[in-house]
C-alpha cells in the first residue's frame, strides 16, 4: 500500500492526455454507452474494469475510432486528444490510429514474418529513411516489447509460429513501433497464462514511462496491479472513476463495492 | 438390486430393471439402427454416383479412343513430271497451276500398283472407284508435299496417305460387310482389297496426331477432321474471360464485402448477383448476341466475342468465391492493420487479399474450368458450325477470325451424320475432359502452395 501512495504522488504531475465528455455510444437501437465522461492522464495507465457487456471496450475503440468500422455504430460526444476533437469532420481516423495505437483481446500477428510484423507500421508512416533505420526501429520496439532476446535469432521466422505469450508481446512491440502517443488494451491477458500475464504485465508498468496506457481487463487483481488509475463501467454507465487505490479500498459507491468484492458481475 | 432394497415393491416408480451396462435397451437400440440405416444409405449414395462415374468414364473412353487412331494407306507414288511440270523448269507458279485433280491419277496408279504387288485381282477398271478408299483430302496432301518440294518431281516417292473414313471404320469394327449393302460409297470388293494390303503392311493403323493439331474438315472427310483449331479458339476465349473475369469480379468483390455500406441497395446488388450464377447460360448467349454484335458491332463467330459472353457468365461465380474467401479472412486481421494506423485500402491490400488469395485462385480456375466447357451460348453467337479450316494468323486473328470452340466442336461432330464423326465426338470429350482435369489439378495445387495458416 505504501508503494500505491508513491505512486499517486506522481500522478498529480501528469497533463490529461485524452478528455473525454458525454460520449455516447449507440449501436443500432441499443443504447451501449451512456453519457461517460473521462479525464485519461498522460503516462499512467488507466483500467477499466466491469462486468461482461458493460461497454468497457466499447468505450476503450471509441478512443481511437475502431467503432467506425461497425456500420450500425453511432458515437456522439466530444473526445478530445491533446485538446483536439478526434470525431471532428477533418480528423482521419488512420492518423489518429497511428498516435492511438492498439492491442487486442487476442494475439493477432499478421500471418507474416516477425521482422514484417513490427517493421509494417514504420513502413505505412515512412517513420524509417533506409533498411538500417528500420532494422534499428524493429530491434528498439521488440526489445520495448520484452521479447528481443526470444525472437533475436528468428527474425525471419513466422510471427504466428510463436507461443501466445510470444504473440501478445510481439502485437505490443508492433503497436509500440509507430510511436504512439496512447496505448489501448482490449483485454491483453485474457488469453494467456499466469506467467505470459506477468511478462506482459511487467511489460505494461514500463510502457507507462513513455505512453498513456488504457487496458480493459476482466480481472480486478490485474487492474490494482497494473494500473494507477481505474474507472467502474456498469450496464453502459460509468460507475466511479478515481484512483486504484482508492477504488479498491474505500469505494464510494455501493455497486463498485459490490462488484469488487465478488457480489454481482 | 432394487429388489432387494424395496422387497415388497412398495415403491411408486417402476424400477429400471435394465440398468446393466452390458444389455442395450430398446431405445438405444433404435438409436443405432437408426445410426447404422443412415449409414447404409450414405453408402449407397456414394456406391452409385460412383457406378454411374465409372460407367461414364469407360463408355468415354471406350468410343472415344478410336478417334486417336488412323488408317493410313503407304503407297510409293510416281511424281510424274509430264503430269506436274510439262515445262520442266521446276518453276514454281507452274507447278502451283496443277490442281488435285491432277494428282489423282498418280495415286489411283500407285494404289494400282499396290495392289497388284499383293498378288489379288484388281476388280476395278476405273481409277475414281479404287479411290474411294483413300481420304479426298490425301491429292491435297501429295499437292502440298510437292510444292514444298519441288525437285522431287519424276521421283518415286513413298507416302503414308488417310485412308477413307469407311476403310479406317472397317479396321476399327465399325464398318461391316453387311452395312456396306446400304452404303453407296464402298463395296464388299473393296474390303477385299483392304485385307490383303492390310496383310501386306501397306494399310496400317496409327496414332494420329492430326486429330489433336488439325483443323476441323468437311462433312465428307472425317478421317481428316481434328479439335487442334477449336483448342486455340477456346484457348483465346479462356485468356478474354481471365483479362476480363478476374478483374472485374475481383474488384467488385473486394467492394461489395470491405468497403460498400451495408443497405437495401447492397443487399439487393447482392441477392442479384446470386441469382445470376443461377441465370441459364442460353440467356448469356442471346444478351451476347444483341449487345456485343448487334450493338457493338464485333465480328460475329469471333473467340473475342464468345469470351466476352462467357465472362458475364463467370463473374458471378468468381464474385461469390471471392467474397467467400474474403470473408473467411478472420476480422482480427482486419483489426490489427487498422489498429496500426493502416488505411482501408492497405488493410484489404496488403493482409487480407494475400489471405484470400488461395480462395479467389480456385474460384477463378472453377469458373474458367465452367466457362472452357460451355456451349450454349457460343450456339447463338455464331461459334458452331463448320467454321475454321485453318489456323489464325496472328495474335489478333486469333481474337477475331470466326472460330470455334472445343464443346461447340464436339457439338458440332456429334449433330453430323457420319458415324466417323461420332467417334470424333467422344475423342473431343476426352480431349476436354483432360484439359479441365488439368485445370482443377491447377487449381488444387494453388490453394495447396498459397494456403497459409494463421
Amino acid at each position: 500500500m505504501n508503494d500505491m501512495t508513491k505512486i499517486e504522488g506522481a500522478i498529480e504531475m501528469n497533463d490529461m492526455k485524452i478528455s473525454a465528455k458525454g460520449v455516447q455510444v449507440y449501436y443500432g437501437d441499443t443504447h451501449a454507452i451512456k453519457d461517460v465522461s473521462v479525464e485519461i492522464e498522460d503516462k499512467t495507465v488507466t483500467a477499466f474494469i466491469g462486468p461482461s457487456g458493460c461497454g468497457k471496450s466499447t468505450f476503450l475503440r471509441c478512443l481511437n475510432r475502431m467503432n467506425d468500422t461497425i456500420d450500425i455504430c453511432r458515437v456522439e460526444g466530444d473526445i478530445l486528444l491533446d485538446g483536439e476533437d478526434i470525431y471532428d469532420k477533418r480528423v482521419d481516423p488512420v492518423q489518429l490510429r497511428a498516435k492511438v495505437g492498439m492491442v487486442f483481446q487476442k494475439p493477432n500477428p499478421f500471418p507474416k514474418s516477425i521482422y514484417d510484423n513490427i517493421a509494417y507500421g514504420p513502413r505505412i508512416h515512412g517513420l524509417a529513411k533506409n533498411k538500417a533505420d528500420l532494422d534499428d526501429i524493429v530491434e528498439k520496439s521488440l526489445r520495448r516489447g520484452a521479447i528481443w532476446d526470444e525472437v533475436k535469432d528468428r527474425l525471419h521466422a513466422p510471427g504466428t509460429g510463436l507461443s501466445g505469450g510470444q504473440q501478445q508481446r510481439l502485437c505490443i512491440a508492433r503497436a509500440v513501433a509507430t510511436e504512439p502517443e496512447v496505448l489501448l488494451m482490449d483485454e491483453p491477458c485474457s488469453a494467456l497464462d499466469p506467467i505470459a500475464t506477468a511478462q506482459v504485465e511487467e511489460l505494461i508498468d514500463e510502457l507507462r514511462q513513455s505512453y498513456s496506457v488504457v487496458i480493459v481487463t476482466h480481472s480486478m487483481q490485474q487492474a490494482a496491479r497494473v494500473s494507477q488509475k481505474t474507472a467502474f463501467f456498469h450496464l453502459g454507465n460509468l460507475v466511479e472513476y478515481d484512483d486504484t487505490t482508492k477504488i479498491f479500498t474505500n469505494p464510494e459507491d455501493p455497486r463498485t463495492e459490490s462488484y469488487i468484492t465478488g457480489r454481482i458481475g | 438390486m432394487t429388489d432387494a432394497a424395496f422387497p415388497d415393491g412398495a415403491e411408486g416408480a417402476a424400477p429400471r430393471t435394465t440398468s446393466s451396462l452390458l444389455t442395450q435397451d430398446t431405445r438405444t437400440k433404435k438409436r443405432n439402427a437408426a445410426e447404422a440405416r443412415f449409414r447404409a444409405y450414405g453408402i449407397a449414395a456414394i456406391a452409385v454416383g460412383l457406378v454411374f462415374l465409372a460407367v461414364l468414364v469407360s463408355s468415354i473412353i471406350f468410343k472415344g479412343v478410336g478417334a486417336f487412331q488412323q488408317t493410313f494407306i503407304t503407297l510409293n507414288v510416281e511424281l510424274l513430271e509430264e503430269k506436274l511440270d510439262k515445262s520442266g523448269t521446276r518453276d514454281i507458279e507452274a507447278i502451283k497451276k496443277v490442281t488435285t485433280f491432277g494428282y489423282n491419277p498418280l495415286i489411283d496408279a500407285a494404289l494400282a500398283q499396290a495392289i497388284a504387288d499383293t498378288g489379288i485381282e484388281n476388280p476395278f477398271s476405273k481409277g475414281k472407284d479404287l479411290r474411294k478408299m483413300i481420304s479426298s483430302g490425301a491429292a491435297a496432301d501429295l499437292r502440298d508435299h510437292v510444292i514444298e518440294n519441288p525437285d522431287e518431281i519424276g521421283k518415286t516417292v513413298s507416302f503414308r496417305l488417310l485412308a477413307s473414313s469407311r476403310v479406317d471404320g472397317y479396321l476399327k469394327g465399325r464398318v461391316t460387310r453387311e452395312s456396306l449393302a446400304r452404303d453407296k460409297n464402298l463395296t464388299p470388293e473393296h474390303l477385299d482389297i483392304v485385307d490383303a494390303l492390310a496383310g501386306a503392311g501397306v494399310v496400317t493403323k496409327a496414332f494420329n496426331t492430326d486429330f489433336i493439331t488439325g483443323a476441323d474438315a468437311s462433312e465428307s472427310r472425317p478421317e481428316q477432321a481434328g479439335i487442334g483449331v477449336s483448342m486455340l479458339g477456346s484457348f483465346y476465349m479462356m485468356l478474354v474471360v481471365l483479362a476480363c473475369a478476374l478483374p472485374i469480379g475481383v474488384a467488385a468483390s473486394i467492394y461489395l464485402e470491405e468497403f460498400a455500406p451495408q443497405n437495401w441497395f447492397t443487399d439487393l446488388i447482392e441477392v442479384n448477383i446470386s441469382n445470376l450464377a443461377a441465370v441459364p447460360s442460353i440467356v448469356f448467349g442471346i444478351l451476347g448476341l444483341a449487345v456485343f454484335i448487334q450493338f457493338a458491332h464485333l465480328p460475329q463467330s469471333a473467340p473475342l466475342v464468345g469470351g466476352l459472353v462467357l465472362t458475364l457468365m463467370t463473374l458471378p461465380t468468381i464474385i461469390i468465391s471471392t467474397r467467400a474467401s474474403l470473408k473467411s479472412v478472420p476480422p482480427s486481421i482486419r483489426e490489427a492493420a487498422l489498429g496500426i494506423g493502416a488505411s482501408k485500402m492497405q488493410t484489404v491490400f496488403h493482409h487480407v487479399l494475400p489471405l484470400a488469395m488461395p480462395g479467389i485462385l480456385t474460384g477463378t480456375i472453377i469458373g474458367l474450368a465452367q466457362a472452357l466447357g460451355e456451349t450454349a451460348p457460343l450456339l447463338l453467337i455464331g461459334m458452331v458450325g463448320y467454321i475454321a479450316s485453318n489456323y489464325p494468323d496472328g495474335v489478333i486473328e486469333g481474337f477475331m477470325s470466326p472460330n470455334s470452340a472445343m464443346p461447340a466442336q464436339i457439338y458440332e461432330w456429334a449433330k453430323r451424320a457420319d458415324p466417323a464423326y461420332y467417334e470424333r465426338a467422344w475423342g473431343g470429350i476426352i480431349i476436354l475432359l483432360v484439359f479441365l482435369m488439368t485445370m482443377n489439378i491447377i487449381a488444387i495445387i494453388l490453394r495447396r502452395r498459397f494456403e497459409r495458416r494463421w
